[in-house]
């Protein structure tokens, strides 16, 4: 089958600063990876050329067969607006900083898009949207405002807003690095439940070892812009090969000791 | 006699009471001039702001350029220059639309930029969510930035509200008949300054401080975080 | 009629112009200082002086003030000469604006500084000139800058009570030649480029301030 998600020579400059160099990866369809690494690795610029909130200078980015770039595109990102706007769509992105629409309820958060861009009746999109307020345990929620919610309550809300644009790729950048540690757990949770669908492919920048370990078919170890050592998540963890991925899990879960209560779902 | 209303200049309180309803004539002058002047600055300083947000460079650069050019010369000489340059071009409008018009461009100047700091001021994971979800720069703007924008720009536009309503009086130089322009012809009529000068001046300070409060109460009326949007 | 003879009598009112802003915005530096310091102070009597003074030149327009001390005040037996009755209006107005800012600043003072102040004994003017004032004036420089120009942008209006500044002599130039584009179009440019140099100045400035030993980093810069 081919990959959903294939990288071929990918290289990211920031000015004078080489991020992704001669980057090579592909994800399969319905995949669930990690990727875990120290900061400035690069393992957000995948995820950010992926949702084309940033461009990349040289080599080849498929999604589904279809290039990123353009044969005569313009600009950085080597392709017309419309171009990109059909890219995203196979797309969604949940962040670090959940980045709500602060002025607009929750509701209105998860329906603005479906409604904008997908054309979808109002109506249709609200009972969709209340279907996956649902989901992620918030559905007394939805006339509320996000300066009202706790922080795991706004990111189970920002996944729910993504979701509801139907994306084949999933990407989560850091989902739980902003959050208060208590927080921490319902949102794994949700994410947990969202790694048994089988169709959905989803990309995982994280820092939580032990919930990368239970949720992930491959594990990619990041470092100056390449993968040091990836595979499957039992193996990586109990026996990784290279040095610099010894260290770095060393280092890591050193800190992270005994089994975190708060990978249970919050109520 | 103005207006159809004399005046009586036995004492200063009965001059001052006889005049007052002429200079009533010239306090609707003011507000309609100053309410037509925001209302091009407000739309003419939205479309330089946009303007300078262009990839453009030629298009960035002069408007960044005449921006500055228009805020840092005085509403005076560009008021005289419209005023008798425009006919040369054979643009001839009356007195009153010279003037509302001159005003809109030097204010335009100084509401552009707080527009651009408004949207300069809405965070960046707006933008970039609004990306994620493939949301249309049109509708990132409407729906997004600008109810954002709203809040945080109201305070410095309604200081250039009081601050427009306090210039409008350089029209009179222009033939304009607003509340100046008539004090002027009352004093040159009766040789009496003093107490039409005054008035003028005893209108415009409550005038401002209501303008003032009434803005304050609009910042107070909404919300921190943007218009709300159900 | 040649560039010279347009740019001869412009100049000269450029110089008129120049020197009225110059005078006015130092005179107005002093009154800000007053009325802002006066504004912060405990005693009810100079604070409200200065607020009465304040709301006063800031809610009334410039050239109802210039014509008011000008054609007004002349009738009640107080008469002053033009060059005089501007700089003086122009002085009061920058003023009113000036205290604000002042005022302002010494406020973003951190109320930390004057508790250290109180511990070691300082009184309260020491604290005002050597404490808070050095750190205030940092802060008062962006708005100083723009009060300045504005203040140039004013001077025009003294036209108006016959004196001779750029304004003036654009306003004679044009009833002579009629050639109004040409004419006004050089006034701006000369007013631009006067308020180029004035902010350059005003940068200057600023920045000897910042690096000036006598005067601390502020927290924030």
């Amino acid at each position: 089958m081919n990959p959903i998600i294939r990288f071929q020579n990918v290289t990211k400059r920031f000015g004078a600063l080489t991020v992704l160099d001669n980057f090579n990866f592909e994800v399969q369809r319905g995949e669930k990876v990690t990727l875990i690494g120290p900061s400035g690795s690069g393992k957000s610029t995948v995820l950010r050329i992926l949702m084309t909130l940033e461009p990349f200078q040289e080599g080849l980015l498929e999604i589904d067969g279809t290039s990123y770039h353009e044969p005569n595109g313009r600009g950085p990102f080597k392709a017309s607006e419309q171009h990109l706007h059909k890219i995203r769509s196979n797309v969604g992105m949940v962040f670090q900083s959940f980045n709500l629409f602060p002025h607009m309820t929750v509701l209105r958060n998860i329906v603005e898009a479906p409604v904008a861009v997908l054309k979808m009746k109002r109506e249709e999109a609200e009972s969709r949207a209340t279907e996956l307020l649902r989901m992620v345990g918030l559905s007394d929620k939805k006339d509320h405002f996000p300066s009202q919610l706790s922080g795991g309550q706004q990111q189970r809300v920002a996944i729910a807003r993504a979701l509801a644009m139907r994306p084949r790729v999933l990407l989560f950048d850091e989902p739980t690095s902003a959050l208060d540690p208590q927080l921490v757990g319902e949102v794994l949770g949700v994410i947990r439940d969202l790694a048994h669908e089988h169709d959905l492919t989803m990309l995982l920048v994280t820092h939580e070892m032990r919930f990368a370990r239970e949720v992930s078919d491959r594990v990619c170890f990041f470092d100056k812009g390449r993968i040091v050592e990836q595979g499957e998540p039992n193996r990586f963890f109990s026996n990784p090969q290279q040095p610099r991925t010894r260290e770095f899990l060393s280092s890591i879960l050193g800190e992270q000791g005994a089994p975190r209560e708060s990978l249970k779902r919050a109520p | 006699m103005m207006y159809g209303y004399a005046w009586d200049t036995s004492t200063p309180l009965t001059f001052a009471l006889s005049i007052l309803p002429i200079l009533g004539f010239g306090l609707l002058v003011t507000l309609q001039a100053a309410a037509v002047g925001y209302a091009i600055a407000l739309v003419l300083g939205l479309v330089l702001a946009l303007l300078r947000r262009s990839r453009i460079k030629a298009i960035s650069w002069t408007v960044a350029g005449f921006t500055e050019f228009v805020r840092d010369t005085p509403l005076l000489v560009q008021l005289f220059f419209l005023y008798y340059v425009l006919p040369d071009f054979g643009i001839v409008l009356p007195a009153f639309m010279t003037g509302a018009l001159a005003l809109g461009l030097q204010y335009s100047a100084y509401t552009s930029e707080v527009y651009r700091a408004g949207i300069g001021a809405v965070p960046r994971g707006q933008w970039e969510a609004a990306t994620a979800l493939n949301l249309s720069r049109l509708l990132v703007y409407r729906d997004i930035v600008v109810p954002q924008m709203i809040p945080r720009i109201v305070p410095a536009l309604g200081n250039y509200l009081v601050s427009m309503l306090k210039e409008t009086p350089v029209l009179s130089v222009v033939t304009v008949l607003d509340m100046l322009g008539l004090a002027n012809m009352i004093g040159e009529r009766t040789f009496e300054y003093l107490v039409p000068l005054s008035l003028v001046g005893l209108i415009f300070l409550p005038m401002t401080l209501i303008c003032s409060a009434l803005i304050y109460l609009v910042e107070r009326a909404l919300p921190k975080s943007g218009i709300p949007l159900r | 009629m040649t560039w010279w003879q347009y740019l001869a009598p412009l100049l000269k009112g450029a110089q008129v112009t120049v020197m009225i802003s110059l005078a006015s915005i130092t005179l107005g530096a002093i009154l800000a200082f007053a009325a802002g310091i006066a504004r912060t102070s405990s005693n009810r009597f100079l604070s409200g002086l200065a607020f009465v003074y304040i709301v006063l030149f800031r809610g009334t327009p410039l050239l109802v003030q210039l014509f008011w001390f000008y054609y007004a005040l002349p009738l009640i037996g107080i008469s002053f000469d033009p060059i005089t009755a501007g700089i003086m209006t122009l002085s009061l107005l920058t003023g009113a604006f000036g205290a604000e800012v002042v005022r302002g600043a010494l406020l973003a003072v951190p109320p930390a500084q004057l508790e250290a102040a109180r511990a070691l004994n300082f009184s309260k003017t020491y604290t005002l000139w050597h404490i808070s004032m050095p750190q205030a004036l940092i802060e008062m420089m962006p708005s100083f800058g723009n009060l300045a120009i504005q203040n140039l942008k004013d001077t025009a209006l003294v036209s108006l009570i016959s004196i001779a500044d750029l304004t003036f002599q654009a306003q004679s130039l044009r009833n002579i030649t009629l050639n109004s584009t040409r004419v006004y179009t050089l006034t701006l440019v000369g007013y631009f480029l006067i308020a180029l140099c004035l902010m350059l100045a005003v940068r200057f400035i600023e920045m000897k301030l910042r690096r000036g030993p006598a005067f601390p980093r502020s927290a924030h810069s």
